[in-house]
């Protein structure tokens, strides 16, 4: 049984890729996952706004009401040094790439070209063996058009890939005009992969207090039928390791991942819910699955439900859309 | 070959700690102002695993009083450690019992002291000899420092002589002038410090050591048959402390050149008039006696170094034998002695030596002596020419003082204002900031650019203002190719930056700038415009001076660079810019090389940022011409109002305005009484937005008066009736619960007095239902306020106040009715312990007497120039003292026998009137209840009848019962204080105020950390927390002060926290009064020390309580009474981890960026004591009581 697959160039013993979560915040959970057999691992991300806000905050809130009153020039000892965000981030990345034997992925998760984007840089030296760019961008300016958006993830892939030379994949959301023209520019920007999508946190009101709080839920299954069309729709388009994140729980979600056209499937919530065991179960599953239907290796599947390899490529089109609506039709 | 050493730029504090640690093995001490940064500084080093010169990291360990600290260092002094403890003012006098015994022990230690005056008519931490004098007598050696470089050097001479003596020593310098001047110094390194100590001292001093394998008796009791005796054996060791001391300086100066006596003398060989003077004045005098000499004045100072034991040989071969006439000067008052110590030893000295056979001088010398620079007050060259004039006179005054103008007993000696000999080749710069803006921190930061990276001497010294909210700063910097011995305020400036606009107001900021100097302002004004706007005196004086004039928008700057309102770089990189000190290029290399020392290890985005603001400040600093034309006419306000008493416009004002020093001594009250009700005079208008309160929104829920640390925004409900005359802008809306329609009710802010903190903003639950983000009270731009609302504020407080017999006082709404008498302290913005404070002031203000125990309350309670204590317009109010920071719980006890005493004695005297004024009317007084509003209001009437009665009495009792009358009113006794106080030093006292049973009321407020000296740990300081002595984390929990006061079984304990349950803190307040016996309420404090936005911190304590680590309950011994459970929780456990409330404060959360591993390991234990102690309580208030009652009557039976 042959599960291997191909990744952003690596060469991973499995499929199963555990996404950028808390997951990956201690090393010991990390082996966890690492043992159930996980192939390589995402780790959590590193925000921009981590880097230019958090030592902001620090500093404000260390030195606040310092040099103001005669009796206390300071109410904080001095500490020799911070583990500020990056510094943090990337003695973790060092740690997980000392403990573990698996890839590991960083993740930098930002939207604009600003000195951020350097740390792609430390986070290869660190010992990453390639970066995941989370694009996380909720447009709300009415006089920034879609193209000045796109032209924004273009260069800030540009800038990031020209740090580096390990691989980049960039995750990013599925509100795009034309998803299939903006893999090849983002191919053509020096991506090696995409994964598919990043899941929007939408944030909830709670009425009793009249404000709007956040409110993470963890994914449903029926969340993986997105990433699933466009890993179909982008196989054979692109040249483009292609994973997807959201909703994938169980084996025959791994199969249908891989099927539409996905070189890895990427987990969070159903780890997070069940522990890291649930890779091993998973990866029981699917070999027996394999073993059941007759299939030798992952590769074997890998793009045999695509658009392109489907009988009925209408399926992931408007066609498809119409059958659904009737199918609901009383 | 000559040795290197570095030249760095630092306090006297840091010069001695730096000395301190390397020559220390245990370092014990307890924070106190203004030694507190010697201890913080030893203890990071330690935490940072930095050695002493013996290559071992030294042991440092805050202990829970100064006392506690002294007792450690002498056990560890015992047990065969070089022991070390830093500390001033009271602190010190807390020690001098242990004092005795480590000198009559012959024990080697040196204690070095920050001097500072002792608490007399008012608490000062500001310097002088009061302290020090005061222990002159335990038989310590006492060394004095006069600059930072001296305090460096004379810290290894004093850990050698005290070795080699074995004579236990006190190295004194005076607080503030040198422990927190700034100064450039030659670094003494290790080899330094370890050539100075011998090492077989050291083994001689562990051989001395408690030994279980050599074991001695220490500590004896003696009899009178040889205890006399045995107090002589010492001697020896005094006669032969003096050379010895010599020899270590000798030492000294044979490895650095730095030459030191025990008395050094200066000036003319042949001088006939000498001042003599120890401390950071000789300095200065120095400096005079320079310019004298220029002037061919036969003068000369003498510098005392080594006090005790006095050596008059060394005195009297120092001494010109020419000398004439000698002025002593001494920085301490001894009420009722004949002279200060310093003077009554230089006349035994030198009388005895005449009077032997060897005369010194052919003619005794005349000597007098004077007092001068008590807390710190200026001590400059004109004072020192005038001290020298008076010995001029053929009757020179003796017992005088200099500096101040006593126009009551005449001691002062007059001096010349425009005597100024500030060095002409040095550059002197003034900064006048506020405290947030950082301009100290820059000031800082430029001093030591220059010291380090120029050739140049360089000195700074910052003035802060006592206010915790809109303080101003004040920063002196001078430097230049000379030593600077300028050891006072700059007189005459070349250069002054103004980083705050309105401050052009309140400061006369122009007044010490030289003609021709440069003047920079930090201006929301164009360079076009500005002019228009410079008040008048700004515009005169800069006419006269023809000062050239820079501009910028430093907010402006500091806003596009993502700065905030952080404008220290940019201000800093216009005066590099200016001065021309250095090189432009090099010293924005120098400017960001600092920043990113200074900034770093924060992060690299603030060093960029900080980089951006340097970057782009050169492109907006302007250069503006202006012409000889005055063009604003508007006269400048008064400093208070027309309507304030006679002593707040005369007197008080004059604090305010910044020219205390010209108050003579005859409008200081001659026994620290001051007036209350004076904070609501400044006006001080720092917010730059204030609160609006929006009627259509309003629930009148009154949650917004009762946060309100400032009592700037408050409820009224009157009769419409009264709105007759109200102004057009005057906002009110009918009051709920009245049906007619016939009461209205108002929120009115005092825009003037609020402090732009946010808070009721945030506690307000009222939204717009149309636009969620507008609530019942939004922050609004202050300028445009100022005059309607001021209009509007004298209009609602002449409104009645409500009828205090008709509120349910627990009832949080209704409570806030209550006048509130504390108002408008200097508080920081959004404090947490004013709430409670100001509450109980509204539930019993007007009968109420407060103990305030030393820390943040009695600064805000307490600080001149004005008190927010208030009364109301029956003259009633709080009456407030502040003893010591240990005492308070004893103190506020005393208060109670004497009130419990002269409430029974004018009963008492009532029964033996009760013919006279009428049997029945006298019992009911003696008998009346006063539990409630309108019992104790009937009371006040029959008092007052009574008091009617008795003045036309011709009963000698009579009289005697009018001197006491007043105690027949109830009176409600509040112990007040922070953690510090209640945890820690006064713990002891508050312990046995707990057991005593009687009738007084316990606050404290709890921050959790020493607020008012910069966050030290206490014993409240919680596990994980970060503070000063605890920067690795404390690793041990919080004492549960609350469960220890239940233990007694009778003492009503409450634990609140307003931000979580207001209703729970209210209800807490009135029963905890009602209680009839000792009550103790723990309130949760958020502070400015916890490194959390203040206008959060409701939303903090209600964190702290979710998480379970603030439980909140009360406990009523009376409910035991009906069979109850004394104990009722009022809070539900652990709800959320205890990580969602901690890492949203800097305390702890820096933990995790410091030393993650740590930080998760001690959030664990956290979380597992807020179970425990949720488990603990539970069990407690599950407890059965229903038969307790009954069993405690059976026992009765």
């Amino acid at each position: 049984m042959e599960l291997k697959t191909n990744y952003l160039g690596l060469e991973l013993k499995n499929p199963i890729v555990p996404s950028a979560s808390p997951l990956s915040e201690n090393i010991s959970t990390a082996k966890a996952l690492e043992d159930s057999g996980a192939s390589a691992i995402v780790v959590y991300s590193l925000f921009e706004e981590q880097l230019s806000h958090e030592s902001g905050e620090l500093d404000h809130y260390l030195s606040l009401g310092a040099e103001s009153y005669s009796e206390a020039t300071s109410y904080f000892p001095e500490h020799d040094e911070y583990k500020m965000g990056p510094f943090e981030y990337l003695d973790h990345i060092a740690n997980l790439k000392n403990s573990l034997e698996i890839p590991i992925i960083g993740s930098l998760n930002g939207v604009s070209k600003g000195g951020w984007v350097d740390y792609a840089k430390n986070i290869q030296d660190a010992g990453a063996d390639a970066l995941e760019l989370n694009i996380y961008y909720v447009p709300t300016n009415p006089n920034v058009t879609s193209f000045q958006i796109e032209e924004m993830y273009i260069e800030t892939v540009k800038a990031i890939t020209s740090k580096v030379t390990i691989p980049v994949a960039v995750k990013l959301s599925p509100f795009f005009s034309s998803m299939a023209n903006m893999a090849i520019r983002l191919e053509e920007a020096g991506a090696k992969g995409l994964v598919l999508f990043n899941r929007f946190y939408q944030p909830d009101f709670d009425l009793e207090k009249l404000k709007v709080v956040p409110n993470l839920q963890l994914s449903s299954n029926w969340e993986m039928r997105l990433p699933l069309r466009w890993l179909a729709i982008l196989h054979g388009q692109v040249n483009l390791s292609l994973a997807a994140t959201s909703g994938i729980q169980t084996h025959i979600d791994v199969i249908k991942t891989m099927m539409a056209g996905g070189n890895v499937a990427m987990l969070a919530s159903e780890l997070l819910k069940k522990g890291p065991n649930r890779i091993s179960e998973i990866l029981n599953d699917l070999q027996n699955w394999m073993v059941e239907n007759e299939y030798s290796s992952i590769k074997q599947m890998q793009g045999s439900m695509s658009q392109k390899s489907v009988a009925d490529p209408a399926a992931f089109e408007r066609a498809n859309y119409m059958k659904t609506l009737q199918s609901y039709s009383l | 070959m000559e040795i290197k050493r570095n030249k760095i730029t630092i306090d006297g504090n840091e010069a001695a700690a730096k000395v301190a640690y390397k020559l220390s093995e245990v370092i014990a001490i307890y924070p106190i102002t203004p030694s507190s940064p010697m201890g913080e500084l030893s203890d990071a080093w330690a935490s940072e695993s930095g050695e002493n010169v013996w290559g071992t990291i030294p042991s440092v360990t805050e202990m829970q009083s100064e006392g506690g600290a002294v007792g450690a260092v002498h056990g560890a002094l015992q047990a065969g450690s070089l022991t070390t403890t830093f500390t001033a003012s009271q602190g010190l006098l807390l020690m001098i019992p242990n004092m005795y015994k480590i000198a009559g022990e012959l024990t080697p230690t040196v204690f070095h002291v920050t001097a500072r005056s002792l608490a007399a008519q008012a608490l000062s931490i500001f310097g002088d000899h009061s302290d020090v004098m005061q222990v002159r007598q335990t038989g310590f050696a006492m060394i004095a420092s006069n600059s930072v470089q001296e305090v460096h050097d004379t810290a290894a001479i004093a850990h050698k002589a005290t070795l080699e003596s074995r004579i236990p020593f006190i190295h004194f310098f005076d607080g503030f002038r040198t422990s927190h001047e700034v100064l450039k110094i030659e670094e003494l390194n290790d080899s330094d410090l370890k050539a100075m100590v011998d090492p077989n001292t050291i083994y001689d001093f562990r051989k001395r050591a408690m030994n279980p394998n050599n074991p001695v008796l220490r500590g004896t009791a003696q009899n009178p048959d040889v205890f006399f005796q045995g107090r002589e054996t010492v001697n020896k060791f005094y006669d032969a402390t003096p050379e010895i001391v010599q020899n270590a300086m000798d030492k000294f100066y044979e490895l650095t050149g730095r030459r030191y006596n025990l008395f050094d003398y200066y000036g003319d060989k042949e001088a006939k008039k000498v001042v003599i003077i120890m401390g950071s004045g000789a300095e200065t005098a120095e400096e005079t006696v320079d310019y004298l000499l220029k002037n061919e004045e036969k003068v000369g100072i003498l510098k005392v170094r080594l006090f005790r034991p006095f050596s008059t040989k060394h005195l009297l071969s120092t001494l010109p034998k020419t000398v004439e006439k000698i002025a002593v000067l001494d920085r301490t008052k001894e009420p009722g002695s004949i002279g200060e110590p310093l003077y009554l030893d230089i006349v035994t000295a030198i009388s005895e030596a005449m009077s032997s056979e060897e005369k010194p001088f052919e003619k005794m010398p005349l000597i007098i002596g004077g007092r001068y620079g008590l807390s710190s007050k200026e001590f400059t060259p004109s004072m020192v020419k005038a001290v020298f004039d008076n010995l001029k006179e053929s009757k020179p005054k003796n017992h005088f003082t200099i500096g101040i103008n006593d126009d009551v007993t005449f001691t002062s000696l007059n001096f010349d204002k425009s005597f100024i000999i500030e060095d002409t080749q040095a550059t002197k710069c003034m900064f006048y900031g506020l405290g947030a803006d950082g301009t100290v921190g820059a000031n800082k930061n430029s001093i030591k650019i220059i010291g380090e990276e120029t050739e140049n001497f360089a000195q700074g010294y910052f003035v802060y203002d006592s206010k915790k909210s809109g303080s101003t700063t004040v920063s002196h910097l001078r430097f230049g190719k000379n030593p600077i011995r300028s050891t006072y305020l700059i007189q005459e400036t070349d250069f002054v930056g103004c980083h705050l606009f309105v401050l052009l107001e309140s400061f006369d900021v122009l007044a010490n700038l030289r003609k021709g100097g440069t003047f920079l302002l930090n201006s929301p004004y164009s360079k076009e415009e500005v002019w228009n706007h410079l008040p008048q005196k700004v515009q005169k004086s800069m006419i006269e001076k023809e000062l050239k004039f820079y501009v910028i928008d430093a907010i402006e700057v500091a806003k596009n660079t993502g700065m905030g309102g952080r404008i220290n770089t940019v201000m800093q990189t216009c005066f590099f810019a200016i001065s021309g000190i250095l090189p432009k290029d090099e010293a924005i290399a120098q400017i960001k090389n600092s920043i990113k020392k200074t900034y770093g290890k924060k992060g690299e985005a603030i060093v960029q940022k900080n980089y951006e603001a340097v970057d782009s400040t050169l492109a907006n600093l302007f250069e503006v011409k202006y012409g000889n034309e005055i063009t604003n006419n508007t006269n400048p306000k008064p400093i208070v109002s027309e309507q304030a008493p006679d002593f707040v416009k005369d007197v008080l004002s004059q604090v305010i305005a910044g020219k205390g020093d010209d108050i003579p001594v005859s409008q200081m009250p001659i026994d620290g009484t001051f007036p209350t009700a004076t904070a609501k005079w400044e006006k001080r208008n720092i917010a730059n937005e204030v609160p609006v309160w929006e009627s259509e929104l309003c629930i009148q829920c009154n949650k917004c008066v009762l946060a309100c640390p400032h009592a700037a925004i408050r409820a009224k409900v009157y009769d419409k009736t009264e709105l007759e005359n109200a102004p057009e802008t005057f906002k009110f809306m009918d009051a709920r619960g009245y049906k007619d329609g016939s009461k209205a009710y108002t929120i009115q802010v005092a825009v003037e007095d609020c402090t732009g903190c946010n808070l009721c903003v945030e506690v307000c639950p009222a939204k717009d239902k149309t636009e969620v983000k507008r609530k019942a009270i939004n922050m609004a731009e202050q300028m445009p306020l100022r005059e309607t609302e001021r209009a509007n504020l004298d209009f609602f407080l002449d409104l009645p106040e409500f009828d205090r017999t008709k509120i349910r006082v627990d009832n949080v709404a209704e409570s806030q009715l209550l006048e509130p008498l504390f108002e408008y302290s200097g508080a920081c913005p959004g404090c947490g312990e004013t709430p409670y404070v100001k509450l109980v002031s509204q539930l019993f203000g007007d009968r109420l007497i407060v103990a305030n125990a030393t820390g943040c309350s009695s600064i805000y309670g307490g600080n001149l120039p004005t008190t927010p204590w208030a009364k109301n317009k029956d003259g009633y109010g709080p009456t407030w003292n502040n003893s010591l920071f240990e005492d308070n719980a004893e103190f506020g006890l005393g208060m109670r026998l004497a009130i419990d005493r002269q409430s029974e004695y004018a009963r008492e005297l009532l029964a033996k009137l009760k013919n006279e004024v009428g049997e029945e009317f006298a019992e009911t007084i003696i008998s009346a209840p006063q539990k409630t509003e309108e019992e104790i209001k009937f009371q006040r009437e029959r008092v007052a009848e009574l008091k009617t009665k008795l003045e036309n009495s011709t009963n000698t009792l009579a009289k005697e019962l009018l001197s006491v009358l007043d105690y027949l009113v109830i009176r409600s006794v509040w112990i007040m204080g922070g953690d510090g106080w209640a945890y820690d030093i006064g713990f002891g006292g508050l312990d046995h105020v707990l057991a005593s049973g009687k009738n007084v009321n316990i606050l404290v407020l709890d921050t959790e950390v020493y607020s008012n000296t910069g966050g030290q740990q206490s014993k409240a300081t919680g596990l994980a927390a970060v503070a000063k002595f605890a920067a690795s984390g404390k690793s041990t929990p919080k004492k549960d002060l609350a469960k220890i006061a239940m233990s007694y079984g009778n003492v009503y304990v409450a634990q609140v926290a307003m931000g979580k349950s207001d209703a729970q803190t209210v209800k807490a307040f009135v029963e905890a009064e009602k209680y009839e016996g000792v009550s103790i309420i723990i309130a949760y404090s958020h502070c400015i020390a916890h490194g959390i936005p203040m206008e959060k911190g409701f939303e903090h304590q209600m964190l702290a309580v979710d998480s379970g680590y603030w439980p909140m309950f009360r406990f009523n011994p009376d409910n035991v009474k009906e069979g109850k459970n004394p104990l009722k929780l009022e809070y539900k456990g652990p709800k959320i981890p205890i990580t969602d409330y901690i890492y949203r404060e800097t305390r702890y959360k820096m933990l995790t960026k410091s030393n993650p591993v740590r930080a998760k390991k001690l959030a664990d234990l956290a979380q597992k004591q807020a179970e425990e102690v949720w488990k603990s309580y539970s069990h407690m208030a599950e407890q059965d009581f229903s038969n307790a009652n009954n069993e405690k009557n059976n026992e009765n039976q």
